[in-house]
């Protein structure tokens, strides 16, 4: 999942990895094309963990995990940060997620359940600033229902904010027509898929659109 | 020999005037311990606390206020403290009665867990993007601003929102402090800072927002010292600089969020 996804991200790009999963992408990148990876706590320009002894507790990432700076990287203050993001300068964030609606609708910062101590953090800078919001999540919940949904049930980030979702099954773009499925993991027919999906699909490789 | 011609040439009188217009007027914003610079804030203040996570958290000042004992405090800062030291401290010793956050959940927030589960916290949960602009607003004397965060969502609820220009957007005010605690790298006694990588965060920011800011700094330096081509803050924000020693210390690794 994180090398499709760093595989489909371009030379030049302004990407926000979130927390989880989406940071795994970081390790696919391809060296051979610049990319810069921006984190909400403050720095552009963000490089790979340092070794063992070379952490320094004032570079650190928004996972709060000790990072490094690249040749031309820069920091800034937080307001400074979230205005790359709300004002739409990230050309991509990549989101964990609990559920996207088949309008793009979605849920990753709080279950909502009684009880849970909600933490929103820049989730929902992040879902409604990029200009293109990737989701990253597993196909289904470990219960088996899809997470991908007539509309969110958990309590919802940012509405119709999501363009593309990446799962273990496939890779799905939200379209104005709804969901147009790119590519279905080796060995998984469409139909299969859509029936583990539950909300309308369209296969783009048959070439048929709503 | 040139500079000893010059000062002969004021007389004795005008040169004595400049002298104590010098000693007395001059401005010196360095307290000369973290005891005394937080010595008189109240009971009830609204106190933003710098850092992210322990990156640029101020924690000899909040230790400092620890033992200076106020109380029934407002906190604004990105978390609600880990493990047991800064932030976590404060919070431990009950005298907060509101924390204003983005991200208070982490593996190693026991304390603030415990006091909200016990009911004994109250907690604002504001997005990040939001909680960094409505300090920035305090400070640049906004008030107040639409925003696209959180539309539509649990954190938008009951408040103002306005369609622009096709978008959704939320109105939001500023978040103003009585006292903001940050950390800088390097000061000097007006009182201009430059911080240390991501330590930065909020203390820029916090230190326009409050009506005193006070800035605990590895180093004080003297005037002139700091390039002016890279101030981040000048020291028009800040009425305290305070030198102590102390370095972060990364969270643990399971304990990040």
């Amino acid at each position: 999942m994180a090398a499709r996804v760093a595989r489909d991200i371009p030379e030049g790009a302004y990407v926000n990895l979130g927390i989880g999963l989406p940071t795994l992408v970081a390790n696919h990148l391809p060296r051979d094309r610049e990319i810069l990876l921006h984190s909400e706590n403050g720095l552009l320009g963000m490089g790979p963990a340092p070794d063992l002894g070379a952490q320094d507790p004032d570079l650190i990432n928004a996972g709060k995990q000790p990072v490094t700076l690249l040749p031309g990287g820069a920091y800034f203050h937080h307001a400074d940060s979230f205005a790359m993001m709300r004002g739409g300068h990230l050309d991509f964030c990549v989101l964990g997620a609990f559920q996207v609606s088949l309008r793009g609708d979605l849920a990753n910062w709080h279950t909502g359940a009684a009880g849970a101590i909600p933490a929103v953090g820049g989730a929902m800078d992040l879902a409604i600033g990029a200009k293109n919001v990737y989701v990253m999540m597993e196909h289904q919940t470990k219960s088996g229902q899809s997470k991908i949904t007539e509309r969110c049930t958990y309590p919802v980030t940012a509405f119709q904010c999501v363009s593309r979702i990446y799962t273990d099954l496939a890779v799905i773009d939200v379209t104005a027509h709804g969901l147009v499925v790119l590519a279905i993991v080796d060995g998984l027919a469409f139909d299969e898929l859509q029936r583990l999906t539950g909300v309308p699909l369209t296969n783009a490789a048959a070439g048929v659109a709503a | 020999m040139a500079r000893e011609r010059a000062s002969q040439r004021i007389p004795d009188r005008l040169r004595l005037a400049l002298t104590k217009c010098k000693n007395e007027a001059m401005i010196n914003k360095i307290v000369a311990s973290a005891a005394a610079a937080v010595a008189d804030i109240p009971h009830g203040a609204t106190v933003m606390i710098g850092g992210f996570g322990t990156a640029g958290m101020p924690s000899g000042l909040i230790d400092a206020l620890i033992a200076q004992g106020a109380c029934d405090l407002t906190i604004v800062n990105n978390n609600a403290g880990n493990a047991e030291t800064g932030l976590a401290a404060l919070l431990k010793s009950k005298r907060v009665r509101k924390i204003i956050c983005s991200f208070p959940r982490q593996t190693d927030s026991y304390v603030f867990d415990a006091l909200y589960h016990a009911g004994e916290i109250e907690l604002e949960l504001v997005p990040q993007g939001n909680l960094a602009e409505r300090i920035r607003a305090a400070g640049a004397g906004i008030g107040a601003f639409f925003t696209p965060t959180g539309y539509g969502t649990l954190l938008a609820e009951g408040k103002e929102t306005r369609l622009i220009d096709g978008r959704h957007y939320v109105l939001e005010y500023p978040i103003h402090a009585d006292v903001a605690l940050i950390k800088a790298d390097r000061g000097d006694r007006w009182g201009n800072l430059v911080y240390r990588k991501t330590a930065r965060n909020f203390g820029p920011i916090m230190a326009a927002a409050a009506k005193c800011t006070i800035a605990q700094v590895r180093e004080v330096v003297e005037l002139g010292e700091l390039d002016p081509e890279v101030i981040v803050t000048p020291g028009i924000f800040v009425q305290r600089v305070v030198q102590l020693a102390g370095a972060a210390t990364l969270v643990q690794p399971q304990a990040a969020a």
